[in-house]
């Protein structure tokens, strides 16, 4: 009993110094996680090596090798096995946890980032294979500081629900309008073809996403 | 999903060096455990890899390989489609929608923005079923090399509706319903270097021919490219695909329809229905009733009715038969 309390108590006070500090609900989160197993977990490739180089070679694996990412126009150098989907990669590693991981087969869009600008789920593909594309995840669409037009309207028009799907959604979205600045609804419904939505919200994707390209 | 070593490989040769097994081989309950296997777009691999289906020791890539992924087009010998030309690359090519309209349309009703940008047309033929008890580690099934087709009499709502006497897996690629009807060939290279051409009905295996395989690739053997014959200027096509739903979904039943016309008379045709047989199924039946007939609603209908004659539908897929009916029908009266 007495330690259970000491922990609520250890970890009521660790809420407040990080409310304090005004941390992110996302590291607030990996915080207190950290703090109820006790033990301190590294996996970024950044964090465990100190200055990696990259490796260049054919054949790598099956253990971690160091890599090259281009991601939201910064390079980033982390350590993947093979077997790291880029999902993962972008998540775990590079703690972009904008791009989300549902179906994790490649039927639901939930992790759609750009791969050169083109759309791609990002759990079919594995890390190892990017080479030198560019990356562009929900987390890279705002400039300046700015909401990308697509990300305004969501939020004007009421777009995401239980908000699972909204990253894949606004990065479908985003896709279409950059290659067709004036699509018809059927242009959009075309685009989010594969992008799943369980709460239904896909009229109001609609409605935003033809809000945005008058705007744009 | 289990460890595994990466190659990255940037000729056929150097391919064909690491590669020790073709994925249905691996996959087998009697097959080579430790496989070396090839990757293209990865789609349909890393789905098996997830699964625990395929355990691989090394994944070799050959979606890098230059040349793979050129595509040609001349009126005189048709259209050459190298075999890791991407869907997306397909489904926007204004070549293929102006003279094969079938193809196109397959093509962007296939799986979704996303997986076009990724999935090849190599890959996509050599894909395996997506049939639930297949997909299942749990079911030891007919279509694996051993054991007893689940689907007899199981969930079978999407299962095949011809041909299905020992397993009632559909193929996947629809993709391959429009190459088989343009009478598409497959260009295959061994690891020597030697090439051969075969055609769709040859490439796709029969499970009750040879219930391990879903076409004839060996593991020296690659897919290179597809070749689509040329069409006349009096040629017509159609497609249509019908799904559970409008968004992305497999086809519970497609058909493609190719014919050279001669006014609203049919010359020649080809039927081919996708979603109704382990392999995509080419309706002689249908093609016999239609050839050399003028196209109106009762040759259209008796057509299709011809094609349905030798359905065996299972316990949950009858209603399959009566789609069919419907849009084998429709296609054909698309063409006039």
């Amino acid at each position: 009993m007495k330690d259970k309390s000491n922990q609520s108590h250890s970890a009521e006070a660790e809420t407040e110094a990080l409310v304090n500090k005004n941390v992110s609900r996302r590291s607030f989160l990996k915080g207190a996680g950290l703090t109820t197993a006790g033990t301190v977990m590294v996996s970024s490739g950044v964090m465990a090596f100190d200055r990696p180089k990259p490796q260049a070679k054919k054949a790598i694996g099956p253990g971690a090798t160091t890599i090259n990412l281009r991601v939201n126009g910064k390079t980033r150098t982390i350590a993947v096995e093979p077997r790291t989907t880029l999902a993962t990669a972008l998540r775990e590693h590079l703690q972009l946890t904008g791009t989300k991981i549902v179906c994790d087969r490649g039927s639901c869009s939930a992790c759609t980032v750009w791969l050169d600008d083109q759309p791609v789920n990002s759990c079919l593909m594995l890390a190892v294979e990017v080479g030198d594309s560019e990356i562009t995840t929900v987390e890279g669409l705002s400039k300046n500081g700015q909401l990308h037009p697509v990300q305004e309207a969501f939020i004007e028009h009421d777009a995401t629900q239980c908000g699972f799907c909204t990253p894949g959604m606004v990065m479908t979205t985003a896709h279409l309008l950059r290659n067709n600045p004036d699509p018809s609804l059927e242009d959009v419904r075309h685009a989010v073809r594969g992008n799943l939505c369980r709460c239904g919200t896909h009229p109001n994707v609609f409605k935003a996403t033809m809000a945005a390209a008058k705007k744009s | 999903m289990n460890r595994f070593s990466w190659f990255d490989a940037t000729s056929i040769k150097e391919a064909f060096e690491q590669v020790t097994a073709t994925v249905s081989e691996h996959i087998q309950p009697k097959g080579p455990k430790d496989a070396a296997v090839f990757k293209t777009g990865g789609v349909d691999l890393l789905d098996l890899v997830k699964e625990g289906l395929a355990n691989p020791s090394r994944i070799v890539n050959i979606r890098n390989i230059p040349g793979l992924d050129e595509k040609s087009f001349d009126k005189k010998s048709g259209l050459r489609l190298g075999a890791n030309v991407t869907l997306a690359e397909m489904a926007e090519d204004p070549v293929i929608r102006e003279n094969y309209l079938a193809l196109h349309l397959a093509v962007n009703h296939a799986a979704t923005p996303q997986l076009r940008n990724m999935s090849t047309l190599g890959g996509n033929l050599a894909q395996r079923t997506r049939c639930w008890y297949f997909r299942s580690l749990d079911h030891e099934c007919f279509r694996k090399g051993t054991g007893t087709c689940f689907a007899q009499d199981g969930e079978n709502e999407f299962h095949a509706i011809m041909r299905n006497e020992d397993c009632a897996s559909v193929h996947a690629s629809s993709v391959a319903t429009a190459l088989m009807a343009f009478n598409a060939t497959v260009e295959i290279t061994n690891s020597k270097g030697e090439q051969k051409t075969v055609t769709m009905e040859e490439f796709f295996i029969h499970p009750s021919d040879d219930s391990r395989y879903e076409c004839i690739l060996k593991s020296d053997e690659l897919i290179t490219a597809v070749i689509v014959p040329p069409v006349s200027s009096g040629t017509k096509s159609a497609y249509i695909k019908q799904g559970a739903r409008e968004s992305y979904d497999w086809a519970i039943a497609d058909v493609a329809v190719v014919a050279e016309m001669s006014g609203s008379t049919c010359k020649k045709v080809e039927i081919v229905l996708g979603a109704a047989a382990p392999i995509p199924f080419k309706s002689m039946e249908a093609i016999g009733q239609l050839k050399g007939k003028t196209i109106n609603d009762t040759t259209a209908g008796n057509a299709a009715r011809a094609a349905m004659e030798k359905a065996t539908p299972l316990t949950k897929n009858g209603y399959k038969v009566d789609v069919f009916n419907a849009i084998i029908k429709r296609a054909i009266l698309q063409l006039v």
